[in-house]
């Protein structure tokens, strides 16, 4: 793979997998928010001796900016190999569940957009019959919890939609990658208290990288040992599990 | 450079404000209690926690490695800008490197290295940020040379509560500029700067090393090594009881060989040495067999300049093994040829039972740094880890300062976490013209400490 389109390319987990990408050669349109940010990003990947960097600025939960997208990436972009979805939020909890209108903008921000506008590169790369289609989703979404089931409901519904969209377009040759962080050290989740279970961006960004070549892996845990936690979690009954205060 | 464009209103989040837990310095005293820390992670989020904070409030915190109390803001905020690391340009033909002030000087080495570039003056440890290297004007190896890390430094942008966000160089806004090189930190916050690099066309240094038994041999070969060799310093060991040994290093980048493809500084061992390995006996022993260990080995070697310049860093946390109460550095400089000075400090030193495990000694050269407050000045410089055993170490530390304040020397900012006020005002008599360039949201335990303010 060469050409990967970055979605939300300002996060800090996508800015250190784009150092990575870049140091091994490869092209980027980056596209986020801010225009200022994504110049920064962009300057320090070329800094850094990337070539073919492209930036757009979008703002992505906003669904009716996303044919805009996809006619930049097709006409300055085209061919791209792989669109790595990298956006999200994460609003404090307590505040989600006084505030139903916070709780839209998350499902928003972590769900419906996303999944609209994978919907649109699907059909792209389904068309081309290859490529790779690569989202960040959330152990949060492998079970509700109370401490975070606002946020966890719309990473485990990108989960599921991206586990579907994996079983249609594996005939079109369409690889569909699931990746699913713990707890990392980012501007996103700076308002939690800190604990020794937050990962490095860095060590997550090496993971994804890996992950991205290497064709056999669906779902990534990164770091690893959190396919054997979110296994144990899962298999808690439901009877014990609402009592647990995690 | 380009200005950032000034904070435009709503648009730009704040980080949350974190509870203050683990910001310690290196020495791990004094420690501290902060109200608010901020993780910054743009540029363009400082103006308004600047704004939004009281007068003396704020201080910005890179990766700790101030020794004493010039990075912390005892019951007031930090401004934690370790992660503006972005580089911002990097001219491979002129070495030229702008970057965001929370870069590290290992991120610079990793990417400066490959193309043929180096640091213009690197301390010992490259886990600094450049905002960090700017704010206590530091020196390495080559200051005879090359004087401090501020006169590289081309141009920087500051941010600030009363004038917002301004560029700042040798002619523009210059006294500002003097102010913050060297300033600890209290002009406002550095965004980013932009450092001329200095050309070399290997990784390897060319090495001597010679033992020698007194401080008049150090003179002589401190005097004989700084004009051939680009990099000396001096590792003496006070713990040898009669008298006074030591190796001299002196270096030089070697011609030939050949610049790696990549530069990746490993992440040091994560091994911590339990603190009950490191007293005055296990320091004994080790000393001596560094000692002896190099006077034996071939005095001429080429190595690699991550051990040459960074020895520490292959092990992550060393600063745990001086156990929960921390230690203290005690680093001055005596003016002059003279080392009567540093021979009498070094007695000094050594008598108590709690002995500086490591020393090191290097001449300073006559380079004048643009900064108002900058430490180094022509002389000897002495640098002395003490563990921290308190009231004990505070006053013979105390008797130390004596003999620097005799000799209108000084005492090392970056390094302290306890000289009184007459000792700094002794040791930088130019303060007071420095005081009008503060910030006035800006403030450290340090500077309370010493202007008692």
């Amino acid at each position: 793979m060469q050409k990967f389109l970055i979605l939300g390319a300002t996060s800090e987990i996508a800015q250190q997998t784009q150092r990575l990408l870049a140091k091994a050669g490869k092209e980027l349109l980056l596209v986020g928010r801010s225009p200022e940010r994504l110049k920064a990003v962009a300057a320090d990947l070329q800094a850094r001796g990337a070539t073919g960097i492209l930036t757009l600025s979008a703002d992505l939960a906003d669904v009716s900016g996303h044919p805009r997208i996809v006619a930049f990436a097709q006409e300055h972009f085209a061919d791209f190999d792989c669109v790595l979805l990298a956006y999200g939020t994460m609003h404090r909890q307590d505040e989600c569940h006084h505030s139903v209108d916070l709780s839209l903008v998350e499902w928003q921000s972590n769900f419906t957009s996303a999944a609209a506008l994978l919907s649109r590169f699907a059909d792209i790369l389904q068309e081309r019959r290859c490529g790779c289609l690569a989202a960040i989703t959330s152990v949060a979404g492998d079970r509700g919890r109370a401490s975070n089931y606002v946020y966890g409901a719309a990473k485990g519904a990108l989960s599921l939609y991206l586990q579907g969209l994996r079983a249609r377009l594996h005939a079109s040759n369409v690889r569909v990658l699931t990746i699913k962080p713990g707890p990392v050290k980012t501007p996103m989740t700076s308002h939690l208290p800190q604990s020794r279970t937050f990962a490095d961006p860095s060590r997550v960004a090496r993971d994804i990288c890996r992950a991205l070549e290497d064709d056999s892996i669906d779902v990534l845990y990164t770091p690893w040992y959190w396919r054997h936690v979110m296994a144990v979690i899962k298999m808690i009954p439901e009877r014990l599990f609402k009592r647990l205060p995690i | 450079m380009n200005l950032p464009k000034a904070c435009h209103g709503p648009a730009i989040e704040l980080p949350p404000p974190l509870p203050s837990t683990k910001y310690n310095s290196w020495g791990r005293y004094p420690r501290v209690q902060h109200h608010t820390v901020y993780q910054v992670d743009w540029t363009d989020q400082i103006q308004s926690i600047l704004n939004n904070s009281s007068s003396a409030g704020c201080l910005a915190f890179g990766l700790g490695r101030s020794y004493g109390d010039s990075c912390l803001n005892a019951g007031r905020n930090l401004i934690d800008c370790s992660r503006l690391n972005r580089i911002m340009s990097f001219d491979r033909q002129f070495g030229l490197i702008t970057c965001e002030a929370g870069t590290s000087l290992a991120e610079i080495l990793q990417i400066a290295v490959p193309a043929g570039w180096f640091l213009p003056v690197t301390p010992g440890t490259k886990s600094v940020t450049v905002g960090g290297a700017i704010a206590n004007d530091v020196h390495g190896k080559n200051h005879h040379r090359s004087g401090t890390f501020g006169l590289h430094v081309k141009r920087l942008i500051l941010c600030r509560s009363d004038r917002g966000i301004l560029e700042c160089g040798a002619h523009l806004n210059e006294d500002l500029f003097r102010a913050t090189i060297g300033g600890l930190g209290l002009t406002g916050i550095i965004l980013s700067a932009e450092i001329a690099l200095k050309p070399i066309t290997s990784d390897g240094i060319e090495l001597e090393v010679i033992p020698f038994e007194s401080l008049a041999e150090f003179q002589a070969l401190s005097a004989a090594s700084d004009a051939d060799f680009e990099y000396t310093v001096a590792w003496i060991d006070c713990l040898s009881g009669r008298y006074l040994r030591g190796i001299f290093s002196r270096g030089n980048h070697a011609k030939s060989g050949h610049l790696p493809r990549e530069y990746k500084p490993g992440p040091g061992s994560s091994l911590d040495i339990p603190s009950f390995m490191l007293n005055r006996w296990t320091a004994k022993m080790f000393n001596s067999a560094y000692f002896h260990w190099n006077a034996m080995r071939n005095s001429s070697v080429s190595i690699h300049f991550d051990p040459f310049f960074y020895p520490l860093d292959s092990i992550r946390r060393w600063n745990f093994a001086y156990g929960s109460s921390g230690f203290l550095q005690y680093q001055c400089v005596i003016p002059g040829a003279s080392c009567l000075a540093a021979g009498e400090l070094i007695k000094q030193a050594a008598r108590r039972n709690s002995g500086p495990f490591l020393a090191v000694l290097k001449r300073l050269g006559g380079l004048t740094s643009p900064g108002m407050l900058s430490f180094p000045r022509p002389g000897l410089t002495l640098a002395l880890d003490f563990p921290m055993q308190g009231e004990r170490t505070l006053h013979n530390l105390g008797l130390l300062d004596q003999i620097v304040m005799e000799c209108r020397g000084a005492v090392y900012p970056a390094k302290d976490a306890r000289m009184s006020p007459e000792v700094f005002d002794s040791s930088f008599p130019g303060w007071r013209r420095f005081r009008p360039y503060i910030d006035p949201v800006m403030s450290s335990s340090f500077w309370r400490r010493v202007t008692r303010s």
